[in-house]
């Protein structure tokens, strides 16, 4: 089995992403690409991982097979404890946005949407009411530090404004794990290490798995754990 | 809840790109509307037929030689008085039995023409037809026995060639023979094409003599009533047959008459609205295409919902909805337009039209469908969408 939480071993409940041996090839025009040629990694409640390695190492692929976006071609890959290659889209598509939160790059936010609306979204698809989303939008966007800027559109916040909606949209549905996704990416330093600090506190205080995929190892040093990868490969994990 | 976002989102799809749903709908708005004028023509048209011919008079016979076919030639009369006789002793009543035999001759008063349809006929032509005469009087029996040269002239002819002026009295040529107007008809207007104000009535007795013939060109009974009136048109045809075997007479009714003629407007109603369908069909594949175009502009959202939860069910939905809500207002817009045209022409041209419910619930039923006929493969494309691909896309 693969990497570990160094120390006591896991019970069941206390894992939240479990890929074993996972595999992933792209067909590119009749030509198979491994991306990802067998990664065995663990993510139990709590966790703090940092994810990283060159472009083309495979760790954004391997984000999206923890997400629940994509599928393994091989190996298995549990989500919430269940096996996802049982499952249906629509039934993976419930999985995500029960269990996790994602934060991109390029924040994508909702246009011509207000900061409550987009952080109000996951919960739509949760079947909640127009008033309940509200309110729990309206929490989230003040325990990122934008209580102010509730009906604000996405193109009337700076990007670090905008990367905090995305991080209160992704934490709306208390999702078991936040996947990032070179969440400062699109930022100036100071305005990422503010995001930065936010992640860590979620992480401290509520409970939060994260998983932070950067190329930046100034940025992957935050996480408890570090996983270097390279070619499809986990080469490295380190613990802080 | 899943729907009412679905709801809110296409709305605002539509709404963000207000000129690219405008000239979407414009193809449904055409074809809607094309269909609703083109019914409401069709079926007024066609009330307005079925109007005249019931207004000819009821239980109307009517016996011609030949067949009454849509499309076969109409035959040459061998009928006579003669044999109007024999169809008078089948009927019982000479008062029942009309004839006519028409001529188009060109009819003088003063220095004023005109050229006209001279109908040679008995009596009895107001009874049986629907005919009202608004001065002076109609032809008497006397005047056909003695074959007088007497005329009633149609609104239309007494407007053309006597003006304002009472025509009673008055002196006129037909064929370069003076006749004296006895009577003027009440205005008809136009039936199935003709203008029935555009009509001369003299005694066939008279007739005969202007155009040198001794025939008939078909016989008009008034049967006594609706249930008698196939058997009786039976009798007459056998008793003509037997008189002359080797011609074919029918006898048709009304509601034969209107049978005919209802099916043609009908089909004519149906091939018009097919054409304006097609424009109709051509407006949902320009729906398709923009639907299409609106999927990939919106790649990278599909993605995001879907990462945030949404099932490909949830994205299908929302497109659909979209194309729905697009074809749907192109629809009521169409309607409007459709029905606003129609009362226009209506109002503006001869030409009746009658917007029928059925034809309204039609037309807005289709435009909806078309929505979902052609809003199912784009949407079901946003459904299917691979979510890290479309996260991926700008």
């Amino acid at each position: 089995m693969g990497a570990r939480w160094p120390g006591s071993p896991l019970s069941v409940d206390d894992i939240m992403v479990d890929a074993v041996g996972v595999e992933r090839t792209y067909d590119l025009g009749g030509v198979s690409v491994p991306a990802l040629r067998g990664v065995s990694l663990t993510v139990a409640a709590g966790d703090y991982v940092a994810l990283v390695g060159p472009s083309g190492s495979g760790k954004s692929t391997l984000m999206h097979l923890l997400g629940g976006l994509d599928r393994p071609s091989g190996g298995q890959l549990f989500i919430g404890g269940r096996d996802v290659s049982t499952l249906s889209p629509a039934e993976m598509a419930e999985l995500r946005n029960r269990t996790i939160g994602f934060v991109f790059q390029a924040f994508h936010l909702l246009a011509r949407t207000s900061a409550l609306d987009n952080v109000g979204l996951p919960l739509v698809y949760r079947g909640l009411g127009a008033r309940a989303r509200r309110e729990k939008a309206a929490a989230m966007l003040g325990r990122v530090g934008l209580g102010h800027r509730l009906n604000h559109r996405p193109n009337q916040l700076s990007g670090g404004e905008q990367q905090r909606v995305a991080i209160a949209r992704a934490l709306v549905t208390d999702p078991a794990v936040l996947l990032a996704d070179e969440p400062t990416g699109n930022l100036d330093t100071a305005t990422g290490a503010s995001v930065l600090t936010l992640l860590d506190d979620l992480n401290a205080n509520a409970g939060v798995a994260v998983v932070l995929v950067t190329h930046d190892r100034d940025v992957a040093a935050r996480g408890r754990r570090q996983i270097r990868m390279r070619d499809g490969l986990i080469v490295e994990e380190a613990a802080a | 809840m899943r729907l009412a976002e679905a709801w809110r989102v296409a709305l605002g799809a539509l709404r963000a790109n207000r000129l690219r749903s405008g000239l979407t709908m414009l193809g449904v708005v055409i074809g809607v509307a094309a269909v609703v004028v083109l019914v409401a023509l069709g079926t007024g048209v066609r009330r307005q037929v079925e109007a005249q011919v019931e207004g000819l008079g009821s239980n109307l016979l009517i016996v011609v030689p030949g067949r009454l076919d849509i499309g076969s030639a109409p035959a040459l009369s061998r009928l006579t008085l003669d044999d109007v006789e024999a169809v008078t002793r089948v009927v019982g009543d000479p008062g029942q039995v009309a004839v006519t035999v028409t001529s188009g001759e060109t009819v003088r008063a003063g220095t004023r023409s005109r050229f006209t349809s001279v109908l040679g006929v008995l009596e009895t032509t107001p009874r049986v037809f629907i005919r009202r005469v608004s001065r002076g009087a109609y032809l008497s029996s006397s005047d056909v026995d003695t074959s007088r040269r007497v005329a009633v002239l149609g609104a239309g002819v007494a407007r053309a060639l006597f003006g304002e002026r009472d025509p009673v009295g008055q002196q006129i040529t037909i064929a370069g023979v003076r006749f004296r107007v006895i009577g003027v008809f009440a205005p008809l207007g136009q039936s199935l094409g003709v203008d029935r104000d555009d009509e001369v009535h003299i005694p066939v007795t008279t007739a005969h003599r202007l155009f040198g013939t001794n025939r008939i060109d078909g016989i008009a009974v008034k049967a006594p009533d609706r249930e008698t009136i196939g058997a009786l048109g039976d009798r007459i045809v056998k008793v003509l047959q037997d008189r002359h075997p080797d011609t074919e007479f029918s006898a048709v009714t009304q509601e034969q008459i209107l049978g005919v003629l209802g099916d043609i407007l009908s089909v004519l109603t149906a091939v018009l609205a097919a054409i304006a369908g097609i424009s109709l069909l051509v407006g949902g594949v320009g729906v398709s295409n923009i639907m299409l175009v609106s999927v990939r502009e919106r790649t990278s959202e599909i993605g995001l919902r879907k990462a945030v939860g949404a099932r490909p069910r949830d994205i299908g939905l929302q497109f659909l909805l979209e194309a729905v809500l697009l074809t749907s207002l192109g629809g009521v817009v169409g309607m409007a337009l459709g029905i606003a045209a129609a009362l226009l022409v209506s109002a503006l041209s001869p030409v009746p039209a009658a917007v029928t419910g059925w034809s309204i619930a039609v037309a807005f039923g289709v435009s909806a469908a078309v929505g979902i006929i052609f809003g199912v493969v784009p949407a079901q494309r946003a459904g299917r969408l691979d979510p890290v691909v479309a996260l991926r896309a700008e």
